[in-house]
């Protein structure tokens, strides 16, 4: 046990004297929060609105004003047809058009119900998906406001929301998952598999594997330093997005560290087996980016939706674990559900763990006979 | 004279197979406590898999391999302990300092912390270089390293250590102050099992054996081989033996 200790001690050294590691290590992690949660949580301010009033009477005027007054938005023009929308998105005169259909009042007067268009322009999903809900908040709170007026009693303004250039726009919110999917495996799987490969290029590891340190000494030594550092990288992502950002955890934190330390057991696995068929450093980076970085982005449903993929991509991304562990972190970041909503995923997690290790440790018998 | 010295390594009739290639060919030596034992061949001759079997990292096909008084096959990790090696590659790690690569070595072989220092201090004093106790390996010349490697190889007083290529790339002076070292480490009782490209270097040894494809086909003192062979120098024994079936480049 001593010897072992001394051998991760040597480990922490390492990552701490190495600059880049430690870049890499909390730098990029920090970095990438902070830029994914400004670019989606942009402050909305005077944001141009065209109105297209095709009903014009007093409630339609009412909730104009409203929306134009609320300092979020900009009554930028208003519109005299259908056809016009689409000019004064594409000139950039409005980012939204809010469109009062021709019966919105008598709708509203006799059935109780009436549909207001919000139009926005995809091409900006951050901003459309912002100015559609802060236009639904205003006309909730718009509903209120009548519910508590003379009129009849439950009057109702339902929006009803379009996008277009961007049908498929998906939300944004679900950065923080992704990117501690992403971030583990980077850290993880590239981390361990560089400084595996880096004792076999200097020649260290002959010497490891020759001393009374056993083979599971000298890759425990590795993982040991590198769990703990992911672990620690996690929770400042968890932190960081909380805190700067809002995004609370919806469900249990203590499934979500569990499920986080099963994701983080997996990446270390995965680098093991990396670094044992990896013969230098650049072999294992190349790999690991080849191999896990593109992948978890492309094809785990990170940034592109699964189901909207071609079937082929989908069959491929059914064997990265990452696209286990966004369904598993999404469930319980933003869903708020419990293990029994996960614990499909989290097998499969736990599949892959002791495959990789399995895969290993042949690999790694085979080289000493 | 050697033979009533004890024996350290005992090796008879050792096969290593690869499938059907054998790289060792019923290999047979003994070697002995104090001894600097020089372990000679081309590259591919089978030098490497047989150190990788003494030293416990690679199990024989068959034979017997019996190394500081156990057996290669059944307690390799006994072994482990008894022996020290050090590579051709260099093999200190260079972000941590002179006290703290000789720390961690020391702690992976199982040495009290205070035993370490003690030895660290008296080894950085022997080779005077106590002023680069706390500098980084990188910043150090190979010359040095190499005899710190050398150093933190045998820090725990093993019966036997394995030099694989120790003098690759240094220059002429440090070789010889290796070797000084070397012999100082085998009057103290550590036998020493080396491996070179360098034929004068084989000259130093007490004894040699020179491996081509597989097989021992020369062992003896220095002496007895240039005789045997009617040459001057180890360095024609060795083409000798080497060129005739292969043209070596």
């Amino acid at each position: 046990m001593k010897r072992f200790l001394g051998f991760v001690k040597k480990e922490f050294i390492h990552i701490f004297r190495d600059y880049l590691t430690m870049i890499i290590l909390f730098g990029i992690p920090a970095l990438l929060t902070l830029l994914f949660g400004f670019v989606i949580t942009n402050e909305l301010k005077d944001v141009k609105v065209a109105f297209l009033d095709l009903s014009r009477d007093e409630i339609t005027q009412q909730l104009t004003d409203k929306i134009s007054s609320s300092g979020f938005f900009i009554r930028s023009s208003d519109l005299n047809s259908y056809a016009e929308i689409d000019q004064v998105l594409r000139s950039n005169n409005a980012k939204a058009v809010i469109v009062f259909s021709e019966d919105f009042g008598r709708k509203l007067i006799r059935e109780g119900k009436a549909t207001i268009n919000i139009i926005t322009d995809g091409s900006e999903p951050n901003m459309a998906t912002q100015t559609t809900s802060f236009i639904s908040a205003i006309a909730a709170d718009f509903n209120k406001e009548l519910a508590g007026t003379t009129m009849s009693g439950n009057l109702l303004v339902q929006p009803e929301v379009r996008m277009i250039y961007n049908p498929t726009l998906k939300s944004q919110h679900m950065f923080v998952p992704g990117l501690i999917t992403m971030i583990m495996i980077l850290i993880c799987a590239l981390m361990t598999s560089i400084t595996l490969t880096r004792e076999k290029e200097f020649g260290t590891m002959e010497v490891l594997l020759v001393s009374p340190l056993k083979p599971i000494q000298i890759i425990m030594g590795k993982v040991v330093p590198y769990f703990f550092l992911s672990l620690i990288d996690a929770l400042l992502i968890i932190l960081l997005s909380w805190g700067v950002f809002g995004l609370a955890v919806k469900g249990s934190l203590l499934l979500l560290l569990l499920e986080v330390m099963l994701y983080i057991m997996m990446s270390l696995s995965l680098g093991i087996l990396i670094s044992s068929v990896a013969k230098t450093m650049q072999q294992a980076i190349f790999i690991t980016l080849v191999g896990g970085m593109l992948p978890t982005v492309l094809l785990s449903g990170f940034i592109f939706p699964i189901e909207s993929m071609p079937k082929v991509y989908g069959w491929i991304s059914a064997v990265m674990p990452p696209r286990y562990f966004i369904i598993i972190i999404k469930n319980i970041m933003i869903k708020g559900t419990g293990f029994l909503f996960v614990w499909k995923e989290t097998l499969i997690l736990l599949f892959f763990t002791l495959l990789f290790i399995g895969l290993s440790i042949k690999k790694f018998k085979v080289r000493l006979q | 004279m050697m033979n009533n010295r004890e024996t350290v390594i005992s090796v008879r009739e050792l096969v290593k197979k690869f499938g059907s290639f054998k790289a060792n060919d019923r290999l047979s030596f003994d070697v002995f406590e104090g001894e600097i034992f020089g372990f000679l061949g081309a590259n591919g001759a089978g030098k490497t898999t047989a150190i990788r079997i003494l030293s416990g990292l690679s199990a024989p096909t068959s034979g017997s391999v019996q190394v500081a008084g156990y057996d290669a096959a059944r307690e390799p990790e006994k072994i482990k302990k008894n022996i020290g090696y050090m590579c051709q590659k260099f093999s200190l790690y260079e972000d941590l300092t002179v006290r703290e690569n000789i720390m961690l070595y020391g702690g992976i072989y199982g040495m009290k912390k205070k035993l370490i220092r003690e030895r660290t201090e008296s080894l950085l004093q022997r080779l005077n270089f106590a002023e680069y106790g706390d500098r980084l390996i990188a910043g150090l010349p190979l010359g040095f390293r190499q005899k710190l490697a050398f150093s933190v190889a045998v820090l725990h007083e093993p019966k036997i250590v394995f030099l694989d290529e120790p003098t690759g790339g240094v220059d002429p002076i440090a070789r010889r102050q290796f070797w000084e070292m070397i012999y100082e480490t085998a009057a103290a009782g550590i036998t020493v099992f080396v491996t070179t490209h360098y034929m004068d270097e084989a000259e130093y040894c007490d004894r040699i054996s020179i491996m081509n494809e597989g097989r021992i086909v020369a062992l003896g003192t220095p002496g007895e081989l240039k005789k045997a062979w009617n040459v001057a120098t180890v360095e024609e024994v060795f083409v000798k033996i080497a060129r005739p079936e292969k043209a070596t480049l």
